[in-house]
């Protein structure tokens, strides 16, 4: 497969699949998703539905009071599922707070990523065991972390590549233009994947950029990739140009995947304040899945039983959200002092002595 | 007279308000930025989502609306940028009042504030003029995330050319930010975001030149029996642990510290002098922390009237922990109470 290309940017935009459920001409985008029969495409929807599901199913658990917060990614479903399953299990994957997606698909119990929200735990899950971090809350830092993580596989002669998540604001942060101009020059083997939902928070993605966020690229000497970000196949297909590049030593590829953010930034937000109701309306008729529906529909591929398989699928999936997320055994006051220091230190030491002390001089321990 | 505005929309013109009224610390902020941007029209202010948002707290509600968008100005979201962008204005004459969103995101602008900020009046040999006020909601309380919860005003109080405050009431986040901004120095002011909807009397039509000077702390309650120093979110948890040693037939005197950098040592010693004994409480790590600062300069000017060593109840040198874990991490008046007895034990 021929995956060079110069770092002059192509800004049209790569579609596979039209809202209406029509395949495009074909393209060497299409060619490089040949291998996903009919059947592997049943099963890209049944992710997207799933993960909507658990999408909803965290939100409503929000509004119930069990979360503290949550970051909905309601409409960004394909640029997450297609990104992800562009991936291998050695790659590796440095995200932003949002993409409950990718940690599905990397597959991180949804329980585990709900911790967070929730305010019990500040990780969730081991990083290691999914090749996954995280969430990342300040915005931009993890796209230098997966820069230097990139150099260090390189420097191992690793095989494989790694993935940074991250929105249209986003690339407005120094942490990102540094890490594009890092992984330029040394060749980091780095997928740089915004996903360009046009919000952050209010402010439109006029305020970060009167170009493409693919043209952006161009300057750092990082060749650029803009996809149709509701088009499951169109992201696989760009994502795995993108991450052959970076495994056959071609270095950084950025992915600008054009999305859009239906629901509120997070369940704290209210975007009646900032946006208007029609531009909602537009993207609701791109929505990424029901364009796969129509696909299949077509095709003849979407029968009543599969329908009932994937929504059986989708609550059981919810079902044990829900039960995790109640069942969730909350940590105690001394696991304030658990991991500051990975070495003993003495003013730790110090700190969880006086307070299990004080903690003990409550009657009854009312306090511990 | 006192008239109660019921959540208003937004604050019409400030001038047309009856004075005083009552409002949420966070609404009094909102009219002082009102009236300081009324009163000169080189303040303009720059941060993220504060214009038709209104800022994720509202602070900036309506300003947008009634003064347009170059003078309450959405950046692009880059901390650095902010500031940095806030300099070159303050060299054009201007008057930057920036919002960073969080405690936890000051970080990207550290640079921008600790190297630029603060030094360009001393390199300058006195010049160039950075009248910036840095407004940051800080501090926990509220259940957020990582990020969202973080007390790092010890950073800036340790910087010389800054000058840091906060404030814990409704009528001094009013003043105290006017004051700020009519600053010829950068003003980190720190705000406590816990606080936002609690109420209070504010006259927003009080003219700043006879107000109580920015520096200076307050005795929010006199006692005789040991002196409590708080600010920011923990004046209120200091005044009611107060409330409590009364009961207990013990008297605290408390005092609202207002201003961190430069500190009011004489109103801290007068205090100290007087009831021999002093507790200082903050949610920033104890450890190198302000407290450390105010026990050193005590010992030193008023070693001869202390009776007990000085205590300090603050946030445990740990990183903010999560949500579910805050009601052990912060300082409630259990553990400021506890520090009082410490002081009645040595
Ligand atoms: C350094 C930093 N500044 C500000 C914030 C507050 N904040 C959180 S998300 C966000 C908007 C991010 O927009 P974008 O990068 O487009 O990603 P999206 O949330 O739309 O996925 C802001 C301003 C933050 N988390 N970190």
């Amino acid at each position: 497969m021929d995956t060079t290309f110069s770092a002059a940017v192509d800004d049209t935009l790569i579609q596979i699949v039209t809202p209406e459920g029509v395949r495009t001409e074909p393209t060497m985008y299409s060619e490089l998703v040949g291998d996903i029969t009919t059947e592997k495409l049943r099963d890209l929807y049944e992710d997207l539905v799933v993960v909507r599901r658990i999408d909803a199913e965290a939100t409503a658990l929000q509004r119930q009071g069990e979360l503290g917060l949550w970051a909905p990614m309601l409409g960004q479903e394909a640029a997450q599922v297609g990104s992800a399953r562009a991936l291998e299990r050695d790659d590796f994957v440095f995200a932003s707070y949002r993409e409950h997606g990718v940690a599905y698909c990397r597959g991180v119990d949804p329980t585990q990523m709900l911790r967070f929200w929730r305010g019990s735990t500040q990780s969730g899950w081991d990083p290691y065991e999914y090749n996954m971090t995280t969430p990342a809350i300040i915005v931009g830092s993890q796209a230098l972390h997966a820069t230097g993580y990139g150099l260090g596989m390189k420097f191992d002669g690793a095989e494989g590549a790694v993935i940074t998540y991250f929105g249209d604001g986003a690339t407005s942060q120094g942490d990102i233009s540094e890490a594009l101009g890092f992984a330029a020059s040394f060749g980091a083997p780095v997928v740089f994947f915004c996903q360009n939902n046009q919000w952050a928070i209010s402010e439109p993605v006029t305020v970060q950029t009167h170009i493409t966020i693919a043209e952006r690229g161009r300057g750092f000497g990082v060749p650029a990739l803009r996809v149709d970000g509701n088009d499951v196949l169109a992201v696989l297909a760009a994502t795995r140009t993108a991450l052959a590049r970076a495994r056959e030593g071609s270095g950084p590829t950025l992915i600008e995947a054009v999305t859009y953010r239906m629901g509120p930034h997070t369940t704290s937000d209210d975007p009646s304040r900032y946006r208007p109701a029609a531009l909602d309306d537009e993207w609701r008729r791109k929505d990424p899945i029901d364009r796969i529906e129509r696909l299949l529909e077509r095709e003849g591929a979407m029968d009543e039983s599969f329908r009932q398989r994937v929504k059986e699928r989708a609550d059981a999936t919810a079902a044990d959200l829900r039960r995790g997320c109640l069942g969730t055994v909350e940590p105690g006051p001394m696991s304030l002092f658990d991991h500051v220091y990975a070495d003993p230190h003495p003013l730790i030491a110090e700190e969880r002595r006086a307070y299990a002390a004080y903690l003990a001089g409550f009657e009854g321990a009312v306090k511990s | 007279m006192t008239a109660t505005l019921a959540a208003p929309a937004t604050l019409s013109a400030s001038a047309a308000l009856a004075a005083p009224v009552t409002l949420p610390l966070g609404r009094a902020l909102n009219a002082g930025l009102r009236r300081a941007m009324e009163d000169d029209p080189k303040v303009v202010l720059l941060g993220e989502d504060i214009g038709k948002l209104g800022g994720v707290f509202r602070i900036t509600d309506g300003l947008q609306k009634d003064f347009g968008p170059t003078r309450v100005i959405d950046t692009p979201l880059a901390e650095s940028g902010i500031v940095g962008t806030a300099v070159g204005l303050a060299f054009r004459g201007y008057r930057p009042v920036v919002e960073i969103q969080f405690d936890g995101f000051i970080y990207p602008a550290f640079d921008q504030i600790v190297s630029q900020v603060a030094k360009l009046h001393y390199r300058t040999g006195g010049n160039v003029k950075m009248p910036i006020t840095i407004r940051v909601p800080y501090g926990g309380g509220i259940g957020a995330v990582e990020h969202h919860s973080e007390s790092p005003e010890g950073y800036f109080a340790q910087t010389a050319g800054l000058r840091v405050v906060s404030c814990s009431n409704a009528a001094d986040a009013n003043v105290m930010l006017r004051q700020a901004i009519a600053s010829d120095d950068p003003v980190l002011f720190f705000e406590p975001k816990r606080r936002y909807w609690q109420k209070g009397e504010v006259d927003v039509t009080a003219s700043i030149a006879d107000a109580y000077p920015l520096h200076k702390a307050r005795v929010v309650r006199a006692g005789t029996d040991a002196t409590v120093i708080a600010y920011g979110p923990l004046v209120a948890t200091a005044l009611q642990a107060a409330d409590v040693a009364a009961g207990e037939g013990r008297s605290l005197e408390v005092i609202d510290l207002r201003s961190l950098s430069p500190l009011d040592m004489d109103t801290i010693a007068a205090s100290v002098r007087k009831t021999g004994r002093l507790v200082v409480t903050h949610e920033a790590a104890t450890f190198m922390g302000i407290g450390a600062e105010i026990a050193a300069r005590v010992q030193e000017q008023c070693f001869y009237s202390l009776e007990a060593p000085v205590q300090r109840v603050g946030g445990f040198t740990i990183p903010y922990p999560p949500a579910k874990l805050e009601e052990y991490f912060l300082p409630d008046a259990d553990r400021i109470l506890d520090a009082v007895d410490r002081s009645f034990q040595g």
